[in-house]
């Protein structure tokens, strides 16, 4: 477990000072996929590097098993990293790199063998342990950089967007792989990336950072159904802001009026908000043109934009604004609404997540 | 291409070689052949070469006859000589890399706007005149130097200390002198250095010195290897540093050879030690690319 308490990184060079972390308190579990989530420049590499040992946090502690990290160099932390380089050592071979940590840490010769086999084997490198790492693909240098930092055993994996720098074929199967070698070595993985894909598909837990603060910290299927603010909402999926006025909070639940009139039952934001206008975000994937329960939208059909798996249509509201819908597409499936017609946007109850912002 | 174009091809290649060629054939290998030939004739009384064929040159290089007993021994004199030159070439080298590595490392790690700077400081004394550079160091480390003189001043030494015309003064010489060579070749490889690599030795449990060591020096190595055949070979062959330090009593094998056409009136014994002096270079540098060619093999 990383205990992570108010830290904060300010750099100081020429010019302004840049916090780059500003009082930033998280605790990552054992054996969690913890992924941090984020802009470039929000400080989520900055945090990783923290945890690594690269960079003195200006203020806080970061507390692994409790033993405080903060005082420690890297190399004496049980900590290892995957760059998003890579950073393998040219001058030696893939098994060389592999056993590198173990043979910092004086492992008896023997042990160190087994352990790079093992660990060959488990990134499935085995034929290549004797190539030098120019010689082999980029994928391949992943697994082996994998492989590398694995070896040691270390408490906690520090990924840093390792998979940035691969096509879109190779990344989707080093997710999945990524998420075996999780369950399969049982190290807690902590992962940094900007791809909101990334991490809703690999991650037990997300922390989304903007401007050196944790925004909102949950699940995936929390962070994008619960959206806590306008940032996290925006940054990702796609979703729909809707000016409301909110009339009342009963728990979970919130009643919102509508820019149409008609009165919703939504979500109500994670913390107390004061009845009067606030922000609806709506996912476009939530909402539904075919009527059924729920508030109701009134507006023209903008636009109709076809995408393979699914639909897009822009629906003009009345009264100003605009709100975009999604809907899976079937086979051979006839369209049947035209641009101009006049549609109604249901909100089914429970769709709808006020913001605090 | 009929036979015509084949043949103005081939001549505006030639045409196009031609310089490089000319300089190959008069500034490269006509001279080596003049030296050659040489070093088989006989010396002429006053300097200059006898043209009667004599293998006296060469058998002076390492023999010598002893002039009453006519005893056959080896010439302890220029045996000492190829010694000394040979191991202050090799500690000159191993000097400027203790300080040029640290040197080279410093200046590829700061901010890439401010390298240049840097750069610059190492080079300026370069282009300062060798004689001023090594008469400078005269000054510094002679009796009444300023080294002398300070260390007296603070009571550190009761009497001056005899740095000049010591071997110790022909190593500082040679090695202030080519530590440029040192340093730029090494710079040149760690500026491409990544220094990702580095944080990924922290990271698997390096030390600093283990860093050094198992990652960065052999990354360096190619420089290493350039800047101490850089030192090395003018090293070997120095003259003017050896002269003016040294004194005239701590010879060099550049110095020995000056000797040979100077006040030695032995053209022919000289161009023998300058083809030894080149023989060793070469021999050397065979043996120490093969040295640093294996090991690589060997690491990786």
């Amino acid at each position: 477990m990383i205990e992570i308490s108010e830290v904060s990184k300010i750099f100081t060079g020429r010019g302004a000072p840049f916090t780059a972390l500003d009082t930033v308190s998280v605790t990552i579990r054992e054996n969690e996929f913890f992924t941090l989530l984020g802009p470039s420049g929000c400080g989520k590499t900055t945090l990783l590097r923290v945890i690594a040992g690269f960079i003195d946090p200006t203020s806080g502690t970061v507390v692994l098993d409790g033993q405080d990290l903060v005082r420690l160099p890297p190399y004496k932390r049980p900590v290892n990293t995957v760059f998003q380089s890579y950073a393998l050592f040219p001058h030696m071979t893939v098994a060389q790199n592999i056993a590198f940590g173990l043979e910092m840490l004086d492992k008896p010769r023997a042990e160190v063998g087994k352990t790079v086999d093992e660990m060959l084997a488990l990134v499935r490198m085995t034929e290549m342990a004797d190539r030098k790492t120019s010689e082999i693909s980029g994928g391949q240098q992943q697994r082996v950089a994998l492989a590398r930092a694995l070896a040691p055993r270390p408490k906690v994996l520090l990924l840093d967007e390792p998979l940035s720098a691969l096509d879109f074929k190779l990344r989707k199967d080093m997710q999945l792989e990524l998420k075996r070698l999780q369950s399969e070595t049982g190290i807690t993985f902590v992962f940094v990336t900007h791809d909101q894909e990334e991490a809703l598909t690999m991650s037990d837990r997300i922390a989304v950072m903007n401007a050196g603060r944790i925004r909102q910290i949950g699940g995936p299927r929390d962070i994008y159904d619960h959206p806590a603010e306008r940032f996290v909402a925006d940054f990702i999926g796609d979703t729909n802001f809707l000016d409301v006025e909110l009339l009342s909070i009963a728990g979970e639940q919130a009643t919102v009026r509508l820019p149409s009139g008609a009165e919703a039952q939504v979500r109500a934001p994670g913390e107390d908000v004061a009845p009067g206008p606030v922000t609806l975000a709506v996912r476009p994937e939530h909402a539904s043109l075919s009527g059924g329960a729920g508030a109701v939208l009134p507006g023209t059909l903008a636009n109709v934009v076809y995408f393979g798996t699914d639909t897009h249509y822009h629906v003009e509201l009345e009264g100003g604004g605009r709100f975009v819908l999604r809907q899976q597409n079937q086979p051979d499936q006839a369209q049947t609404r035209a641009v101009g017609d006049a549609v109604e946007v249901t909100l089914a109850p429970g769709v709808g997540q006020v913001l605090r912002d | 291409m009929s036979d015509a174009a084949t043949t103005r091809a081939t001549r505006s290649r030639w045409l196009l070689l031609a310089p490089a060629l000319a300089v190959l054939v008069f500034a490269a290998s006509g001279p080596l052949l003049i030296v050659l030939i040489y070093s088989f004739l006989t010396p002429g009384d006053y300097g200059g070469v006898v043209w009667s064929l004599s293998p006296d040159a060469w058998f002076s290089v390492v023999m010598e006859q002893d002039f009453f007993t006519e005893e056959i021994g080896f010439a302890d004199a220029h045996l000492s000589i190829f010694w000394r030159s040979i191991k202050l070439s090799l500690m000159t080298a191993l000097l400027t890399f203790v300080f040029g590595f640290p040197t080279a490392y410093f200046i590829a790690t700061r901010p890439r706007e401010k390298r240049d700077i840097w750069m610059l400081l190492i080079i300026i004394p370069f282009w300062t005149n060798l004689l001023i550079r090594t008469f400078a160091i005269m000054e510094l480390i002679r009796a009444e130097g300023t080294v002398n003189s300070a260390l007296l001043a603070l009571g550190i030494i009761d009497e001056p200390i005899q740095m000049l015309f010591t071997e110790f003064a022909i190593l500082l010489g040679m090695a202030y002198v080519y530590l440029p060579l040192m340093v730029l070749p090494i710079y040149a490889s760690l500026e491409r250095f990544d220094f990702t690599l580095v944080e990924a030795g922290y990271d698997l449990y390096a030390s600093r010195w283990r860093v050094l060591r198992k990652v960065i020096f052999p990354l360096a190595k190619p420089g290493v290897i350039a800047g101490s055949i850089l030192v090395f070979v003018p090293s070997l062959g120095a003259y003017v540093t050896p002269r003016v330090l040294g004194g005239g009593k701590q010879l060099m094998l550049g110095n020995l050879i000056e000797l040979q056409f100077g006040a030695g009136r032995n053209w022919p014994l000289g161009a023998a030690l300058s083809l030894t002096l080149l023989a060793i270079v070469m021999v050397a540098l065979i043996l120490y690319v093969r040295a640093a060619g294996n090991e690589e093999v060997r690491h990786g």
